[in-house]
């Protein structure tokens, strides 16, 4: 329903609740329980709150590169929470928020961007995929994930995440076309932030939309107010439950903002103006929810604050551990190419370790 | 004179190339407005307008292919690939049309463009952001592969790379984009794409390196030096095509040889060298030759990137082994 009335092509977007929280929509409002909506708030906020703490980490020469989510936790949490836990997910490099919902130690994420491979190697029941940094090409994987699990039998969607600018690569357009010729169990979400890093959406693609292009390849479009999550889920919902019961892949916009810089080594001042940012603070997706939660009584400030709290201490005390996890020993290097190392990488190993002992290391 | 990084001098190549050549145009992603996230065409927008230096959209492919077209249709294109771990969805258009123009038009149709791309490690990056690919490209017939190691070297080999006839990449060191500077002169000067440069002269030994090891090898030969070896430093400036003369007759005057690159081992530009070497001056030979190099693994994230890069320590060792065959 929300796809055939929001049409791209007419440039309109699905927006249910406002930016103070009020539902403007009672009639879209999709049925989400107070538990799990309570769920999805308080993941988001944990998202923040690791954001913000990584960054501080990232300044004080404790922490590597890091790309912040800032301003995009509704984006990010309510497309995941309307998928289930078999379902797979292929996402880029910036989807922390969905990685928590499905489960993610935080331990393992913080350690990924501290450097050490382990980091990707999540806990069995958590399908998610690893980080993938060349854009856009995770999305083939999606289309290949959901076509198996056709074949297969089962009824598990996989959803793919790409950015606005990973939109213009091939990869984005040959994984959409795969998905509609095979009409494979997808959802494909654009995290569109307004820029990849300092190119402008406007520069990136001369369509209105890019919901538009899902028409292009023959599957259903819809552009939503990123920053609402229950339009965000809503649009997810309707497409998963389409993916699921053998009606094909859908392209999901969620407009969004990126309030942060592209990655730790960014500046975003240098190509942005400030009004622009603070346009975007008043739509912030966080207060947004939680003006709702409080006014539906399933929240309070003093909640809010005990929740950072707790967030910061769990994070300082996860972040400590990551920095004593130390160097990465030198059979883990070699260990994971193969099922089993090589001759030459046995010989390769030998020299090394014996380097390392006549040095003393 | 001025006083100028790798980085700096690279800029300084492209507005040099940009003000005599308005056929030279520059692009890639965020190259335009920000002057590349490594800051190597900044202010080319404001001087030469956003026609001749423009943001890209996010596609490498794109980038590469539309280049080709634009050279084929009379313009010099430099174009920025980010890194070059991203250049793979832009390497079917080097491969399959870049590499191959003139010879399937015969001589009608060529693709005079340079491919700008910083490469290796050390840096402490993410993945894909670290790799050493030179010999991806060197293995193509058609194509040139230009490795800077100074800041000098930077826009005298930048300005040949510009100004040849063939589709040049043009591979940047990024771990010595800011690591050095020095002077270098204000009016054109280009360096022959193809030779080597002889660092220093020896008699006992040749190295041959390029790129940012190759001052990790000068810190490694300095304590060898001093024990009363004498090693002939070579930096090989382009990977494709070869300096291989310069190579056979420093190993025929020093009766042994060692290649070091950050690349992996197997199949690596070494053995290429190294064969020659034996192609060419084995009865000279004293010792086997050597390849010290990366490993045949995928390069670490940065907890583990240590591992990876033979470092100058390591490297010492290595050639003493030969000296002392
Ligand atoms: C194939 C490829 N090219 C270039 C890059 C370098 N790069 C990393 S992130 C990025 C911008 C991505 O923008 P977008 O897709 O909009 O996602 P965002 O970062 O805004 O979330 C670029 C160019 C890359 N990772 N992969």
């Amino acid at each position: 329903m929300y796809f055939k009335s929001f049409n791209p092509l007419d440039g309109e977007q699905l927006q249910i609740m406002n930016e103070h929280g009020e539902i403007i929509r009672d009639d879209l409002m999709p049925d989400i329980s107070d538990e799990d909506l309570i769920e999805m708030y308080k993941t988001m906020l944990f998202s923040r709150v690791i954001d913000t703490k990584t960054l501080q980490y990232q300044r004080q020469g404790r922490m590597l590169t890091y790309a912040p989510n800032l301003g995009q936790e509704a984006t990010q949490v309510g497309t995941i929470a309307a998928t289930r836990s078999t379902d797979w997910m292929a996402s880029a490099f910036r989807e922390l928020g969905a990685w928590l919902y499905r489960g993610a130690p935080l331990y393992n994420i913080l350690l990924y961007w501290y450097g050490n491979e382990w980091g990707m190697h999540m806990p069995e029941d958590v399908k998610i995929l690893p980080v993938s940094v060349p854009i856009a090409s995770q999305l083939q994987h999606a289309a290949g994930l959901a076509y198996a699990s056709v074949l297969k039998g089962e009824d598990d969607i996989a959803i793919g995440y790409v950015g606005d600018g990973g939109t213009s690569q091939g990869d984005f357009h040959e994984a959409l076309n795969f998905a509609a010729v095979m009409n494979t169990p997808n959802v494909f979400i654009v995290q569109n932030n307004q820029y990849a890093i300092s190119t402008k959406r406007s520069q990136q693609t001369n369509a209105a939309t890019i919901a538009q292009k899902a028409i292009a390849y023959g599957m259903p479009g819809i552009q939503v107010d990123g920053n609402d999550i229950f339009a965000v889920y809503a649009a997810t919902e309707e497409a998963v439950k389409r993916a699921r019961s053998g009606g094909g892949p859908s392209l999901i916009e969620c407009y969004t903002y990126r309030l942060g810089a592209h990655t730790t080594a960014d500046d975003p001042t240098k190509y942005r103006d400030n009004e622009e940012v603070e346009q975007w603070k008043k739509k912030d997706p966080i207060d947004r929810l939680k003006k709702h939660l409080i006014m539906k009584n399933l929240w309070t400030e003093e909640k809010d604050l005990e929740q950072i709290e707790n967030y910061g201490q769990y994070v300082k005390s996860t972040f400590e551990k990551v920095e004593n996890s130390g160097l990465v020993p030198l059979e883990d290097v070699f260990d994971y190419h193969y099922e089993k190392r090589t001759p030459e990488l046995e010989r390769q190993y030998q020299e090394r370790k014996a380097y390392n002992s006549s040095i003393g290391s | 004179m001025a006083i100028l990084n790798v980085i700096e001098a690279i800029t300084h190549a492209l507005d040099l190339e940009m003000s005599r050549d308005d056929r030279v145009v520059v692009f890639g992603e965020d190259v335009g407005f920000e002057g590349g996230v490594f800051r190597a065409t900044v202010g080319l927008q404001e001087k030469f307008g956003v026609k001749r230096c423009f943001d890209s959209v996010l596609a490498e492919s794109a980038i590469i292919g539309s280049g080709i077209g634009m050279a084929i249709n009379g313009l010099i294109p430099v174009v920025e690939i980010q890194f070059s771990g991203f250049m793979f969805p832009g390497y079917n258009q080097i491969v399959t049309h870049a590499a191959r123009m003139r010879n399937r038009s015969r001589g009608r149709f060529t693709v005079p463009m340079v491919i700008r791309m910083p490469y290796g490690g050390g840096v402490r990056a993410l993945e894909h952001h670290s790799e050493s690919l030179e010999v991806l490209f060197s293995h193509i017939p058609g194509l040139k592969v230009v490795i800077p190691s100074t800041p000098y070297d930077a826009k005298g080999l930048l300005l040949a790379a510009i100004r040849d006839p063939d589709p040049v990449i043009f591979l940047e060191p990024k771990r010595i984009y800011r690591a050095f500077k020095q002077e270098i002169p204000d009016e054109d000067y280009t360096i022959p794409l193809g030779k080597a440069k002889v660092i220093k002269e020896g008699a006992d030994l040749t190295v041959v390196c390029w790129g940012a090891m190759v001052r990790d090898v000068q810190k490694a030969i300095e304590p060898l030096e001093k024990e009363g070896h004498s090693i002939e430093l070579i930096d090989l400036r382009t990977i494709a095509p070869w300096d291989k003369d310069t190579v056979i007759e420093s190993v025929k005057k020093t009766g042994r040889i060692a290649v070091i690159h950050e690349a992996a081992k197997s199949y690596g530009p070494a053995a290429e060298i190294i064969t020659a070497v034996n192609e060419g001056a084995f009865l000279y030979l004293e010792a086997p030759p050597k390849r010290i190099t990366g490993l045949d693994t995928i390069v670490p994230l940065p907890k583990g990137e240590h591992h990876y890069l033979p470092d100058a320590q390591y490297i010492a060792q290595e050639l003493k082994s030969v000296l002392t065959f």
